[in-house]
């Protein structure tokens, strides 16, 4: 049980990472990468939302939309079938979780909320959020593998962003190509990391 | 030499300012700081003064390298020939044997014979080498060309680098793409030496493996002789053995690996030789010693939980770190590549903790990743992606520190 947890978390932190071996996530990837401080909170937000978005979609799924998940309220509802919803439902959740983090960076860490900007609602939309749920739902896992998957894909996003972002206040003073600065060369980083990453395909625990 | 220097001074006019050629101005300019001291001097201003500059740091690592080179030879023509001269292997069918048959003739494989094994092998890593110098060389010309900045002595290394860690039977043409591939996107889009994020030649050599696995990391491309149908002839390294199966390694006494008398990439056999480069980049203190101790505390440190964990399906998962350790291309890995100033961590601290990731990661690879029984070259790759990463918070560290002091 215990190992198979484990391995769970490894594969979803390093072999099957949401940003370097699915590319999700891009959008914020790219953009919230200048500074190691704000990719961090920024990480940190991902894997608060994601550690409980998953587990949540899950529930829901389960006992609510999947087909013949309502026969516990009542035999006659055993027909039922409302996945047709999932992407509303998922995306709903989402939304709030994000809001309550928005709410509570606002109070209380007001300097990552200026700094995060426009990008912070926008996890709502990130694509690494939303595919974590539908991840979750394509593989059958169950609440317990739920948790750990979201909290891995959380960790190994925001793993990456900081690595990127790391890089990049590296390169804040290399003498790279005019037409390649700024996102050109975090393109070309993103996939050479990218190959870095791929040390651990193939993995089997 | 006169002669050269003339030859060169007469035709600089033509490449200085004004001159007819000057927008070609790096072809001239590299091959003449490379043979000569520059002629050009500071006029003003403070600067450091100084004996180790760019140049002579490059050629230190690649005098380290040398011992490396000479064992690439003679173990590649070693390796193939004794499988030639034992009757398991024939003469592959390609220019290289031909060449070699040309001058040596085709009864000339001794084993024992230092000059066949020396010719053999050379006949296989001479042209690796010159076509990584010329590819990669011109493109250092063009791009400096193209950027109006001087050829720096960076490719030197990489140039060493790359063919060291090829496999003896590499076709010309992956070569020629996979140093493009390293400088280009790995080091000039980058903003050229001294800029890069990952090793140019680790760079170039992990896109020929991901793109050309079948040539780069099979069975049959680490000894340069064809099989010839029987039993005895195995051509996969030691590492892709012990992977499959228990027990492996009791065939290979301890000390071949470690003088690298074993098949594998052409340079990275020999632990002796790696052994040699360290003291030289540790004496000179051109190679940083926390990275060496890192990876080797890391492998240690890793290889003894596996050793706890066990595990009754993969033989790997007991390997001993004294294996680790002259298997495959730890040892060239660990003191050549880890070790580059300009990819590794640039902090004290934060090379021992870049190094002892490294260490980490590879014995990681090796064990609990069946697609590569190989992990030096993907674990340095990986790590130099954080090395940024150590850096940041040992500076944060630092600045945390300081701002108490002061303000107590």
């Amino acid at each position: 049980m215990l190992e198979s947890m484990l391995s769970l978390a490894v594969k979803a932190i390093f072999v099957e990472n949401m940003a370097l071996a699915f590319f999700l996530g891009m959008c914020s990837f790219l953009a919230v990468s200048k500074k190691v401080e704000t990719a961090i909170g920024l990480g940190a937000a991902v894997i608060f939302v994601l550690s409980i978005t998953c587990p949540l979609n899950q529930l829901l799924y389960n006992f609510l939309l999947q087909e013949g998940a309502l026969a516990w309220v009542s035999p006659s509802l055993a027909t039922v079938d409302l996945s047709f919803l999932s992407f509303l439902t998922f995306i709903g959740t989402i939304a709030a979780m994000v809001q309550i983090v928005e709410m509570t960076l606002d109070k209380y860490l007001p300097a990552l909320y200026a700094s995060l900007g426009i990008f912070l609602p926008l996890i709502a939309v990130n694509c690494a959020i939303l595919g974590a749920s539908l991840f979750m739902v394509e593989r059958d896992y169950g609440f317990g593998e739920s948790i750990v998957y979201g909290v891995g894909s959380g960790i190994g996003w925001a793993l990456a962003v900081i690595a990127l972002a790391a890089l990049r206040e590296k390169m804040r003073y290399s003498n790279i190509p005019p037409g390649l600065r700024g996102l050109g060369i975090t393109f070309i980083l993103t996939g050479l990391m990218a190959i870095g990453f791929m040390a651990f395909a193939g993995i089997q625990l | 030499m006169k002669f050269l220097r003339d030859t060169l001074d007469k035709l600089a006019p033509l490449f200085e300012e004004g001159g007819k050629l000057h927008k070609y101005e790096a072809f001239f300019e590299a091959p003449d700081t490379l043979l000569y001291t520059p002629g050009k001097v500071t006029k003003e201003g403070a600067h450091v003064r100084d004996s180790i500059d760019q140049k002579r740091m490059m050629i230190t690592v690649v005098v380290a390298l040398l011992p490396c080179v000479l064992m690439a030879m003679w173990n590649t023509g070693r390796q193939a020939l004794l499988q030639i001269d034992s009757g398991a292997g024939v003469w592959r069918d390609d220019l290289n044997t031909w060449l070699y048959q040309l001058v040596m003739g085709a009864s000339a494989h001794d084993p024992d014979n230092l000059l066949h094994c020396l010719l053999y092998g050379g006949a296989y890593f001479l042209p690796v080498f010159a076509v990584t110098g010329l590819v990669g060389g011109n493109i250092e010309m063009v791009t400096a060309m193209l950027r109006k900045h001087e050829v720096n002595e960076g490719f030197l290394v990489t140039m060493f680098l790359f063919p060291l860690i090829c496999p003896p039977t590499i076709p010309l043409w992956q070569v020629a793409l996979g140093i493009t591939f390293g400088v280009v996107v790995g080091k000039e889009m980058f903003g050229g030496t001294g800029m890069n994020v990952l090793n140019p030649a680790l760079t170039g050599r992990a896109f020929l493996f991901f793109a050309y696995p079948a040539q780069i990391s099979g069975d049959k491309v680490w000894t340069a002789a064809e099989s010839a149908g029987t039993d005895g002839y195995s051509g996969a390294t030691w590492l892709a053995r012990a992977a499959e199966q228990a027990g492996a390694l009791e065939a290979l006494p301890w000390m071949d690996a470690f003088i690298g008398v074993i098949p594998g990439s052409m340079g990275e056999t020999s632990a002796v030789a790696a052994l040699f480069g360290l003291a030289v980049l540790l004496v000179t203190r051109v190679g940083a010693w926390q990275t060496v101790l890192g990876v080797t505390v890391g492998t240690i440190g890793m290889t003894l939980v596996l050793n706890g964990v066990g595990s009754d399906t993969n033989p790997m998962f007991a390997m001993p770190f004294w294996w680790h350790m002259v298997l495959g291309g730890w040892a060239f890995g660990a003191v050549f590549m880890a070790t580059d100033p300009v990819s590794s961590a640039f902090t004290s601290t934060g090379k021992l903790a870049y190094g002892f990731s490294i260490g980490l990661v590879v014995v990681l690879v090796r064990v609990v990743n069946p697609a590569y029984p190989e992990g030096m070259m993907l674990a340095i790759l990986f790590m130099n992606l954080f090395a940024p990463l150590f850096d940041h918070f040992v500076i944060q560290a630092n600045i945390k520190r300081r701002a108490a002091r002061y303000a107590a």
